[in-house]
């Protein structure tokens, strides 16, 4: 049997029109954007683009219109440009936030959204990865399984696609769990 | 003769396309070696056995290394659509991917623009794509899991990623999902879900549920949809129905993943080894338990 957990955010609302999107070549370059601009206290969400704007694999980042050129200068500073900068015009995706949890005597797997993570709770050892069907799920779990949950790499730190987005929310979970 | 179209989690692996020599545990193409894991490797190595126990040919696969950037991806993306309308496979199946729509799109063409349209299977990111390019009514196979399915059925979701909570819900059962994805045009034209119980849809509901037998950690191994897919898709290749084969095929999985005695832990590879004595259980059953018989259809 699944436990679910909803993962803590504020309910989703539209966004204003004090909100711009930034848009990325690649998943890659927008968690690296995240990454940055989370560490200088900006608020940004990562989300879905809106249909126009949609190629594939995608996110986008939203943030506050009002400090785009500081948002931008920050971004140049660390070699990240944006394909574009867009007013926010309709509601953005939401990523998933409801994680499933499955315990097998002592495995622990969490399912977020197409990915899954299991782990041994004993030895902390990621024991397997499955789910996705982008090409770097087989690349992240050559680089994750049979690795600790404290000296593994992050998902966000070797992956590039949504799915390695959703299985960094997995294994910020398990993670989670395993401290608790 | 069955096509196989992924990545391998390899970034310096060429784009090579040709039929594949699955020997002592690595699968073999033009020269080079590749580790039987999770991923579309799983699937070729799982579509070997399959056609090597029936004694059909080894599948023509076209691989490309690709790791998440899509390079690869894009390069193979155009190498299909330059050639393979000139192509005469009978089944096509279609794995892990960087979903472009555009791209797909222009490959998509060019395979219905072949003289005889191939059976066409799709899991993974070509699934993805299919579904969020809106093309998924030109597949006559898709095999997702759970997520996956919630993800066909959430009309506004372009990728898993983005299944609202409400369709993700474990409330919602697998033939309300089914429905659903079929009502929005985001199925298939059959459906074999994989998981605790496997299910085979078609737009008019379950067809049948497959659910011995029972090996619930199954779920946990990474690869375990991927070999599904690979026995599906030879199965196919070899003249047998598609609800015959997703029937079969379901069956051979969990029993291969039964005699491999699995743990969560379990690697994909001990899977696949059990495949042919999983094959020779279900397939010597073939005359006197037809597809209407299975434990569970209904």
């Amino acid at each position: 049997m699944f436990h679910l957990f909803r993962r803590k955010k504020k309910r989703s609302e539209p966004a204003g029109p004090d909100r711009g999107i930034l848009v990325f070549e690649n998943t890659t370059e927008v968690i690296r954007a995240e990454t940055v601009l989370q560490e200088q206290g900006w608020e940004i969400k990562v989300k879905g683009p809106p249909p126009g704007l949609r190629s594939g694999c995608d996110l986008v980042i939203e943030f506050p219109l009002i400090e785009e050129l500081s948002i931008i200068r920050k971004l140049s500073e660390d070699g990240i440009k944006p394909l574009q900068v867009v007013p926010v015009n309709s509601v953005l995706l939401e990523p998933v936030d409801l994680l499933q949890i499955k315990e097998y005597g002592k495995y622990l797997m969490v399912r977020a959204a197409n990915m899954k993570i299991t782990v041994d709770r004993e030895t902390r050892l990621i024991v397997n990865l499955s789910g996705g069907g982008c090409p770097d799920v087989p690349y992240l779990a050559e680089q994750m399984v049979s690795r600790s949950l404290d000296n593994a790499p992050q998902p966000r730190e070797v992956g590039y696609t949504l799915c390695a987005y959703a299985l960094q929310i997995a294994f910020d979970r398990v993670v989670e769990l395993c401290s608790a | 003769m069955l096509g196989l179209v992924g990545t391998i989690p390899e970034e310096s692996f060429p784009l090579t396309c040709g039929r594949t020599l699955l020997k002592e545990g690595q699968i073999h193409l033009e020269n080079r070696s590749i580790a039987v894991n999770r991923g579309t490797p799983a699937l070729i190595a799982a579509a070997a056995e399959t056609l090597n126990y029936l004694g059909s040919s080894a599948p023509f696969c076209y691989l490309v290394g690709d790791i998440g950037s899509g390079e690869g991806s894009k390069q193979l993306y155009k190498h299909l659509t330059a050639g393979i309308r000139e192509s005469s496979f009978t089944t096509l199946a279609l794995h892990y991917f960087q979903p472009d729509v555009a791209l797909f799109k222009e490959m998509l063409q060019e395979i219905r623009a072949m003289a005889v349209q191939p059976t066409l299977i799709a899991d993974a990111g070509f699934m993805y794509v299919a579904k969020m390019g809106g093309d998924a009514a030109h597949f006559d196979l898709f095999t997702p899991d759970a997520g996956e399915l919630a993800y066909l059925a959430d009309e506004e979701a372009p990728h898993p990623f983005y299944t609202r909570g409400f369709i993700l819900h474990d409330h919602n059962e697998v033939p309300d999902l089914i429905e659903r994805a079929y009502r929005h045009n985001n199925a298939a034209a059959f459906l074999l879900v994989k998981g605790a119980s496997d299910y085979l849809a078609n737009k008019d509901g379950i067809l049948a549920k497959i659910d011995q037998p029972k090996e619930e950690v199954l779920e946990a191994i990474g690869g375990t949809g991927d070999t599904l897919t690979g026995i599906v898709s030879a199965l196919i290749a070899t003249g047998m129905e598609i609800e015959e084969a997703a029937v079969r095929a379901a069956r051979v999985n969990r029993l291969a993943g039964l005699y491999a005695k699995p743990t969560p832990a379990t690697q994909i590879d001990e899977l696949i080894k059990q495949i042919p004595r999983a094959l020779s259980e279900v397939l010597s059953d073939n005359e006197r338990n037809k597809t209407g018989e299975e434990s569970g259809a209904v």
